[in-house]
């Protein structure tokens, strides 16, 4: 469905009333950037774009909007891997990338008060030179927006010690679907009456728009120290991840990749990873110096035990930057290998990861797509990178039911199909799977107490009953898990 | 004692409803100077007990709402584990204090400020909705974003969004050892020494002010705390864990004062005008608790008034504790009908709106 031309006469005629001439897009060929987010096999143009630079102007847009019923879809910098920013042909896409202004740096209560549409990795640099940072850093944190970061509840490398977005945001400014704004929380540890904050996170665009958000800062450990271990073997390398956290120490970061990975990153960041390696891990300790040394120490002992036939201590802080900025180029030292790639995000109870990683070895080849595994292995939250090239026929359609697969292993191990990317539009079936129908149920009745008529965000994130339905006739095996034989926990 | 009592309890919420009751939520009574909810009938967790799954090296916990929260704390320190949270059982030493009731109330000790509130750990939940309907939110695992994030949502709620009955936790190694040290500091210059604090990388995990000095706790390995203590100097205290704990089940003597007891929550460094031994100060500054008679316009616009917010704790009769802020409170009503649509759970525990 998209716009009738009366109504799309009518919304540009207002929005022009309250919007500058750049921040209205309107041309197929300007809002062609907006057609799609990081899940770029999906692609539908939007009514309308609004850029608005204000949250005063973000508030005229809802209104605007919601007197005619016209649907929103909010956008950051649609970095998102899961389709949540992908337009509405009926509505409008409300771009919040020029809300891009930090508001306040308060040192004295550890708390930066920042736009939404600040980009996270710019938070840090600013408040570094202060002895402050913003803990949660996804990979795609050069441009990925705190708005998104909220929306999505995001992750980083380093949440498995300092948590996700919901972890450390402290209050948020929201634009509900009539136009209201709504302060919650503040620059206090917890808020008054329901945790609308912990809603909030996560909820992908459905149940308000963020124009402010007040993220907690941390001061910045005085050392840090990572130690990289080479496996022979991706289940050896599992199994370690395991055996750390067991010996009750939580690393900053722990981090895995596999052999394809390496390589790529290697060719594209030169950090000096082994090649023949079939994985590494990557294990961050911060601090006081003395308890990173100790712990650094004890994590040796533990990965030699485990079997890693090399370790490596970054040799300086330069070399610890660089082996960062691998892990964190992972996904585009990839996108070098393949046409494209198709990104997963289950997460499995961290003693499944190496029956978990031999079973996707297994399927990927059943199914002839390579599959690259790098992830955040502390926490059990896979990525598995499905290689494929779009224009070969009936190749992205063999990707989503692999991908479909790898999700049902997720669940069927006891874990989740999405840990930090969202649901948006893709894995609207995975909702079906993972969820009973009085459960989806709830969601939805979430929704309507926030937004009555469905028109933030519609289509995404919670799926309707109708939908599971037709989803289910899809499946052959309608009901049942793909790999009966595992034990459900 | 191990008691899987999900059938029956749905089967009174059901009946409930059909008969256009009310149920008041019981866990272990140990919250008795809050407002008891105003039902026709009971709905009884306590015998609804028992771990349910504990996995040391996965960092969770499982377990049915009714078990006491001594029993997990007693077998997650056998483990060298703990709940991160420290959250207080209010149980004046009977072990009153259930999982459920505890998740509920949603209060965090006073590890807050270093090791993430009572919510943050909550990884999932299975509730008895309005409707009588078992529904599971969450998991085990740590990174899930399947879904509203219904789990944390129960934290503090009171039970007026649906009858808990499991519970999934995030649980953290125990730190090997602890101490505390304690510095003279006036009240008026403790937020900048807790601040100083803050950025000299110590291993804290806990930090408050009391009786004209400022406590700190460091966590962590004999040689770590012990170069930590070497760094920042201090008076050690002989029994930290005893003092800590007399701080956070409010049996310290600070505690025994008359007057009506409040709580604020404010940003950590905000100035409040309160004569220092009505005060003692938690969570780097985070957490204030003050006792005095002044009414409760007075101490919410003092509050409010440097960005934070405040209720009565506990008074003479039984106090309702946390209600929504006014202008939240319509959204605050949508969502308890959006899970209770007739109101049948603990009317009247979060003000008389909700
Ligand atoms: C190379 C790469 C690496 C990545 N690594 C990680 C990682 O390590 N961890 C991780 O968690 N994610 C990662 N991601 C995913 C993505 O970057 C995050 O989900 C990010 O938070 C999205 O931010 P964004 O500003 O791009 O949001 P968008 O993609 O624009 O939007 C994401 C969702 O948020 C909603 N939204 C955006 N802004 C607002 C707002 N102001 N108010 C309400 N709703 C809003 C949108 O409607 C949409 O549903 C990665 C992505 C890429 C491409």
């Amino acid at each position: 469905m998209s716009l009738s031309n009366i109504t799309r006469g009518l919304l540009i005629a207002q929005l022009k009333k309250v919007l500058s001439k750049e921040s209205l897009l309107q041309e197929p060929e300007t809002m062609r950037p907006y057609e799609c987010d990081g899940l770029s096999a999906y692609r539908q143009l939007p009514g309308v774009v609004c850029l608005p630079e204000t949250v005063e102007q973000v508030q005229a847009v809802m209104r605007i909007c919601y007197a005619l019923k016209v649907p929103i879809v909010p956008r950051g910098a649609g970095t998102g891997l899961s389709g949540g920013a992908l337009p509405d042909s009926a509505g409008v896409l409300l771009v919040l990338t020029k809300l891009n202004h930090i508001l306040e740096i308060d040192t004295q209560n550890f708390c930066a008060r920042i736009e939404p549409g600040v980009r996270n990795l710019a938070l840090s640099d600013v408040t570094r030179p202060l002895g402050l940072y913003y803990a949660p850093d996804p990979s795609s944190q050069m441009a990925c927006t705190i708005g998104g970061n909220v929306a999505e509840n995001s992750g980083g490398v380093h949440c498995l010690k300092y948590g996700l977005t919901v972890h450390n945001v402290l209050g948020l400014k929201i634009i509900t679907v009539e136009g209201e704004l709504l302060e919650i929380g503040g620059k206090t540890l917890d808020s008054s009456g329901y945790d609308l904050l912990a809603l909030l996170c996560g909820s992908e665009g459905l149940l308000g728009v963020v124009v402010e958000v007040t993220v907690r800062l941390l001061p910045c450990p005085e050392y840090a120290q990572v130690l990289l271990a080479v496996f022979d073997d991706v289940a050896k390398a599992g199994s370690t991840v395991s055996h750390i956290i067991a010996a009750g120490i939580i690393p900053a970061g722990l981090e895995m990749m596999d052999k394809l990975v390496i390589q790529a990153v290697e060719d594209f960041t030169h950090a000096g990873f082994p090649k023949h390696a079939h994985a590494i891990l990557l294990c961050e300790m911060d601090g006081a110096k003395t308890e990173v040394i100790e712990q650094i120490s004890r994590v040796q002992d533990i990965m030699l035990q485990s079997g890693a036939f090399e370790l490596r201590v970054a040799k300086d802080e330069a070399e610890r930057a660089l082996f960062w900025k691998s892990r964190k180029s992972a996904f585009t030292a990839l996108g070098r290998l393949s046409p494209d790639y198709y990104c997963m995000d289950g997460t499995i109870p961290r003693r499944s990861l190496a029956t978990v990683l031999t079973r996707i070895a297994a399927l990927s080849e059943a199914f002839n797509l390579p599959v690259a595994n790098v992830f955040h292995a502390g926490d059990g939250n896979l990525h598995p990178l499905i290689l494929y090239d779009a224009n070969r026929e009936g190749d992205l359609k063999q990707t989503e039911r692999l991908g479909s697969q790898i999700l049902e292993l997720c669940v069927s191990v006891g874990g989740t199909i999405t840990g930090e990317h969202g649901v948006g539009i893709e894995k609207l079936g995975g909702m079906c799977m993972q969820f009973t129908s009085s459960e989806l149920t709830q969601f939805l009745a979430v929704k309507t107490a926030f937004d009555e008529q469905g028109l933030l965000n519609p289509g995404k994130a919670i799926p309707t009953l109708h939908r599971c339905a037709e989803f289910g006739a899809m499946h052959v095996h309608q009901g049942q898990l793909t790999f009966p034989e595992l034990e459900r926990y | 004692m191990s008691n899987d009592l999900s059938h029956a309890l749905q089967a009174q919420v059901k009946e409930a409803l059909a008969n256009k009751q009310t149920l008041a939520i019981i866990g272990g009574q140990s919250k008795k100077f809050l407002q008891t909810p105003v039902a026709t009938s009971t709905l009884e967790l306590v015998n609804h007990s028992g771990v349910i799954d504990y996995q040391p090296s996965e960092l969770f916990i499982t377990a049915r709402a009714g078990t006491p929260l001594s029993e997990i704390e007693h077998l997650l320190a056998e483990h060298q584990q703990l709940l991160a949270s420290e959250s207080p059982h209010f149980s004046r030493g009977e072990n009153l204090a259930t999982l459920g009731g505890t998740i509920a109330c949603g209060y965090s000790g006073s590890r807050r400020p270093f090791s993430g509130s009572l919510r943050d750990h909550v990884l999932g939940v299975r509730i008895l909705n309005g409707e009588g309907e078992l529904l599971t939110f969450g998991g085990q695992v740590m990174k899930n974003v399947a879904g509203f994030d219904v789990s944390r949502l129960m934290v503090g709620a009171r039970g007026t969004l649906g009858a808990l009955l499991e519970i999934t936790l995030r649980v953290m190694p125990k730190p090997e050892a602890e101490i505390t040290l304690r510095f003279e500091c006036s009240l008026r210059h403790s937020a900048q020494c807790m601040v100083d604090f803050m950025h000299q990388s110590l291993p804290l995990s806990a930090m408050a002010w009391l009786e004209g000095a400022v406590f700190i706790r460091l966590q962590g390995t004999e040689r770590v705390i012990q170069n930590a203590k070497q760094k920042v100097g201090g008076e050690l205290m002989t029994n930290s864990p005893h003092f800590w704990q007399s701080l956070g089940e409010q049996t310290h003597p600070f505690f025994h004062a008359q007057s009506p007891l409040w709580r604020l929550s404010m940003p950590p460094s905000s100035h409040l005008e309160i004569p220092e031994q009505a005060l003692f100060v938690d969570w780097c500054g985070g957490l204030r608790w003050w006792h005095t008679d002044k009414s409760e316009d007075e101490v919410k616009k003092m509050a409010a008034k440097q960005g934070g917010y405040a209720y009565l704790f506990r008074d003479a009769v039984p106090v309702s504790g946390d209600v929504p802020p006014a202008h939240l409170l319509a959204l605050h009503q949508r969502l308890k009908k959006s899970f209770d649509p007739q109101c049948i759970f603990n009317p009247g525990v979060m003000g008389d709106s909700v």
